[in-house]
């Protein structure tokens, strides 16, 4: 790797890497109590938590391996990945394969991929690419711009329907022009456009069991065996752990099932039963953590691009977190999003960590890029 | 173009800004997780006590435990209907996702009968949600290990002990037992009815017939509790506490096993039925109707086979004979009449009729005519018992009249339910003027009353009545009602006695009466005419009773009966009431045998066999070592 020897004695082995220590270090923790709360949540499933230790490990070895290319690749990259990532989304609407009732998957014959992870990252990509080519903050043709490109894959994603990943893409675009300096005034209006659209969703875009369940989260036990049951079990899990919790493997919620996903997108209510609410602030301690590590960097970095590409990396990871926690303690609705490095399960990890590899990147070679 | 954009950028206002963004962005994310926070604390803090109980409710559950169901013992501790552990399949549907698809593999591992099935699918239907439904019951042990080894394929499927009632004897007892079979919906709405769903909650049976539904109460106990942990599925993970239940007494019969077996094989091929009773106490040592049935058959569920043969059988099986049978009593309640009329004053000791065989009303044409072509002759009140005059009692009834006999056979307990304990009781009929009015709309003619004189027209009875009569004409007016309980057996073996039942007695009001009337039933066993004199010829005991011939088939004014000629089904039935040792009585008995015949010859050589039966089993004191040897 080319390096110029400005200031060799500053640079660090993690930095010569490209590992910011900090972060790996709020990952690393937040991985090990993700592990602990899983063996519990799987019912001590030995199988699962291999599973889950290697795609860890894939994740973090993705993390690496991203963290080498310089903030220029990523910024050169964006409109390419940007164009593939819709045209696969088009492509899943017209071809794709079924799962679990939604259209998501892609078949190439040897793998099957799902095109609404490359976006994840494609879109604040994108959307970073397009407003940091102009000045800051952006003038508002830019921004309508930029809106545009963030809600064409998110209608397409919500359509599959994957109502969760749509809010996450939705979200990541939308954090790069808020940081980019989009005007306080123009805020206020957009938010009330976005208050005047929600009726227009409701009644012409949104499916039956999506309205389902924004009615079961307004009022759970009006349906408690049936669609409330999740959300009813999972406070119930969350409220009986009180201060201290009931202690690792001993959440009767979890352990005797009546807890449902509890490994997967509940897995945190298994976390609030055993550990309480003393483990709780541990954990929204270690998110926090990470979001301000993330924050850090972003706002250290040398360009523009890199900033609100890290800064909508950095919030959009903290959505995840926000999202999972309202929705398991029925402050919001119940959509598919999974607590960050907690819940067992495959795709969204590695994206996630692919994100935290571009925020190593911005973090450990911005010394390299010239002004 | 790019490139010199980027030239005039002001690259620290740009930087500042977005620092400005990130710090209320990071702002935001904090005041959001302290909204999170916040949720999370009025969860697991304001909201504990509420949720904590909550999850518990979810975790602890508290079941019902059936009570044993109290045993039932003869009068001299045998015991009569036990329980015994039986395994049965059960499929919780509602936990089965494809039962047509479960039941087949079933059958690949034991032996289901189409049978069961259908009765499997017919539970199917009419059960409480995620109440276990049996499919094969009675599991041997070969089963139970297949089933055990593949459990886990079979979700929803269990194999669940429990104890199920056994009726070792069978037919012999069907009749006064009854027998327990699965609470079905009916049962279900009466237990609601009477406020005992939770006593029931995790009851199997009930009783459905017989002593097991009289004394449902006694026998069934009440409910224990048990707390228990369990998983979603309802799985019991470890039990936390228990409340055990208060099993069902355990309860002593007045039935004597052996003269009932005894019953049982002298009635062989008959249809009938005999009563024994205890005079003194109205307790009902015997109670037997042929023919009988296996009431094991019910226990598990009866298949529809073998039901619809009992119920569409001639010889009607499923009837209790003994309480249900209703018998035109005919000349068995010439004691009774005769009572009345002495007491009555309508004869005398003395009076006499002359009977040639016929009784005539003036200016009526009709003829009722003597059992005896001939006639009797002079024939006063003893021998018109003894011999079983009928004109006598033409004429007797006819004195008396139809209001008079009515309310003094009511008295005796006819027309009514003698209350002995079982449900299957029938009240029969005393006929009376009003009785005719709003059964046909017709009025009482005399004519009516001539033949109630000897137990016939619309007179009817059940053996139970007759018994019930016959003790009361022994005991002087005395009514014990018939029971077959006895008592309460202790864990130490002993007995603790129910008390004697009694209803309103007979007002006798002179006791010489009636010592005329039971003289005579003496002289129907031992006087020279007596009309079971040869069926009691040489009986080591003295004995007393009254033979009866009811005509099933009217004949002609002026034909002659003849048995063989007309069809079985309309031959007369055959009576016979009695009370032992005449001195000093013990027992009574009634018999009743459908379309046998005469009273005399048929149902009285009953009667002797089950009277020597009985008194030999007394007398000889040393026979009861042989049958301490037997057992």
């Amino acid at each position: 790797m080319k390096r110029t020897a400005i200031t060799p004695d500053k640079i660090s082995f993690l930095q010569r890497i490209h590992v910011d220590g900090w972060l790996l270090l709020g990952l690393l923790v937040l991985s090990g109590v993700g592990l602990v709360t899983l063996y519990s949540a799987s019912g001590q499933d030995m199988a699962q938590m291999e599973r889950q230790f290697t795609r860890l490990g894939l994740s973090f070895v993705v993390m690496a391996i991203l963290a080498q290319l310089p903030p220029g690749f990523y910024r050169r990259l964006s409109p390419f990945a940007f164009a593939v990532g819709l045209l696969m989304l088009v492509a899943v609407l017209l071809f794709g394969d079924m799962g679990k009732g939604a259209q998501r998957w892609l078949d190439f014959g040897f793998i099957r991929f799902q095109p609404s992870e490359l976006m994840k990252l494609a879109v604040p990509m994108m959307v970073a690419w397009y407003i940091s080519k102009h000045t800051l903050p952006p003038r508002t043709h830019h921004i309508a711009l930029g809106f545009t490109m963030v809600v064409v894959p998110t209608v397409l994603i919500a359509k599959q329907p994957d109502l969760g990943t749509s809010l996450l893409i939705a979200s990541s675009g939308v954090f790069a022009i808020f940081l980019a300096g989009m005007s306080w005034r123009l805020i206020s209006l957009v938010g009330a456009l976005i208050g005047a659209f929600a009726p227009i969703m409701w009644f012409f875009l949104m499916k039956d069991y999506q309205k389902q369940r924004v009615l079961t989260f307004l009022n759970p036990e009006s349906d408690p065996l049936g669609s409330g049951y999740h959300i009813i079990q999972s406070q119930i899990a969350i409220g009986s752990g009180g201060v201290e919790g009931k202690g690792w493997l001993q959440g009767t919620q979890s352990q005797l099932e009546f807890l449902p996903e509890r490994h997967t997108d509940f897995i945190f209510s298994v976390f609030s039963e055993e550990f309480g609410l003393t483990g709780v602030m541990v954990l929204l301690a270690i998110y926090l953590y990470i979001i301000l590590r993330g924050l850090i960097i972003s706002s250290r970095a040398q360009d523009a691009f890199s900033k609100l590409l890290g800064g909508s990396i950095t919030l959009t990871f903290f959505v995840y977190v926000f999202v999972n926690m309202g929705m398991v303690s029925g402050l919001l609705p119940v959509v598919g999003v999974p607590l960050p490095l907690v819940s067992y399960g495959g795709t969204s990890m590695v994206t996630l960590m692919a994100g935290f590899g571009i925020l190593m990147s911005i973090a450990t070679q911005k010394r390299l890029i010239s002004r | 173009m790019h490139r010199k954009r980027q030239a005039i950028r002001d690259h620290s206002a740009e930087a500042n800004l977005f620092a400005r963004r990130a710090t209320i962005a990071f702002i935001i994310v904090t005041a959001m997780l302290g909204i999170v926070l916040n949720n999370l604390y009025s969860l697991q803090v304001t909201q504990h006590d509420d949720y904590q109980t909550r999850s518990n409710g979810n975790r602890i559950k508290v079941l019902p435990v059936a009570p044993n169901r109290g045993l039932i013992y003869d009068r001299n501790g045998v015991l009569l209907a036990e329980n015994r552990p039986v395994f049965s399949l059960e499929v919780i549907p509602e936990k089965v996702n494809d039962i047509d698809e479960t039941l087949a593999r079933i059958t690949t591992l034991m032996d289901i009968t189409d049978d069961e099935i259908k009765r499997f699918q017919k539970n199917l239907k009419g059960t409480r949600r995620f109440k276990p439904i049996v499919l094969r019951t009675e599991l041997s042990e070969e089963e139970v290990a297949i089933f055990s080894a593949s459990k886990h394929k079979f979700k929803g499927v269990q194999i669940e002990a429990r104890l199920a009632r056994h009726y070792p004897y069978a037919e012999t007892l069907t009749h006064v037992l009854g027998y327990v079979a699965r609470i079905n919906k009916r049962d279900l709405q009466k237990i609601v009815e009477a406020g005992q769903e939770d006593n029931y909650a995790a009851t199997y049976d009930i009783g459905k017939l017989g002593i097991e539904k009289y004394h449902e109460e006694l026998l069934h106990g009440e409910v224990g509790y048990q707390q228990v942990e369990v998983n979603n599925q309802g799985r019991i993970i470890r039990v936390l506490n228990v409340e055990p239940p208060t099993p069902g007494k355990d309860i002593v019969l007045n039935i004597d096993l052996s003269l009932q077996q005894e019953a049982q094989r002298i009635l062989e091929g008959t249809r009938g039925a005999v009563v024994i009773s205890e005079v003194k106490t109205g307790g009902v040592l015997a109670l037997y109707s042929n023919p009988g049935y296996d009431p094991n058959l019910f226990v598990h569920g009866i298949s529809s086979k073998n039901y619809s043969a009992l119920l569409n059988s001639p010889n009607r099986p499923l009837i209790n004979r003994a309480t249900q049978g209703q018998y035109s009593p005919a000349s068995t309640i010439k004691p009774h009449l005769a009572l009345l009329g002495l007491e009555d004053g309508a004869v005398t000791e003395d009076y006499t009729i002359k009977d040639n065989g016929r009784y005539r009303l003036p200016n009526v044409d009709h003829v009722w005519r003597d059992w005896k072509r001939w006639g009797h002759g002079e024939v006063d009140i003893a021998k018109a018992i003894e011999v079983s005059c009928d004109t006598y009692y033409y004429d007797l009834a006819y004195n008396l009249g139809i209001d008079k006999i009515s309310e003094a056979m009511r008295n005796f307990g006819f027309g009514d339910y003698t209350g002995i304990d079982l449900y299957e009781e029938s009240d029969a009929n005393m006929p009376s003027r009003g009785w005719k009015r709003a059964r046909f709309n017709q009025p009482w003619y005399i004519g009516d009353t001539i033949p109630v004189g000897i137990g016939q027209s619309f007179w009817t009875a059940t053996p139970i009545q007759l018994t019930h009569s016959i003790n009361t004409l022994v005991n002087r007016g005395e009514r014990y009602i018939p029971q077959i309980i006895r008592g309460y057996r202790n864990l130490d073996g002993t007995d603790d006695l129910i008390p004697l039942k009694t209803s309103r007695p007979i007002q006798i009001n002179d006791e010489k009466n009636l010592d005329i009337v039971l003289n005579a039933m003496h002289d129907v066993v031992h006087g020279e005419e007596g009309t079971a004199r040869f069926a009691f010829a040489d009986t080591p005991y003295e004995s007393a009773g009254k033979t009866g011939t009811a005509q099933l088939f009217t004949v002609g004014q002026d034909e002659k009966y003849n048995a063989d000629e007309v069809d079985e089904r309309l031959r007369d039935n055959a009576l016979y009431v009695g009370f032992a040792p005449f001195d000093n009585p013990e027992i009574s008995i009634t018999v009743v045998l459908e379309n046998a015949g005469g009273g005399s010859s048929n149902a009285a050589p009953v009667a002797r066999k089950l009277m020597d039966f009985y008194f030999r089993d007394r007398r000889f004191e040393t026979a009861s070592i042989d049958s301490e040897l037997d057992e």
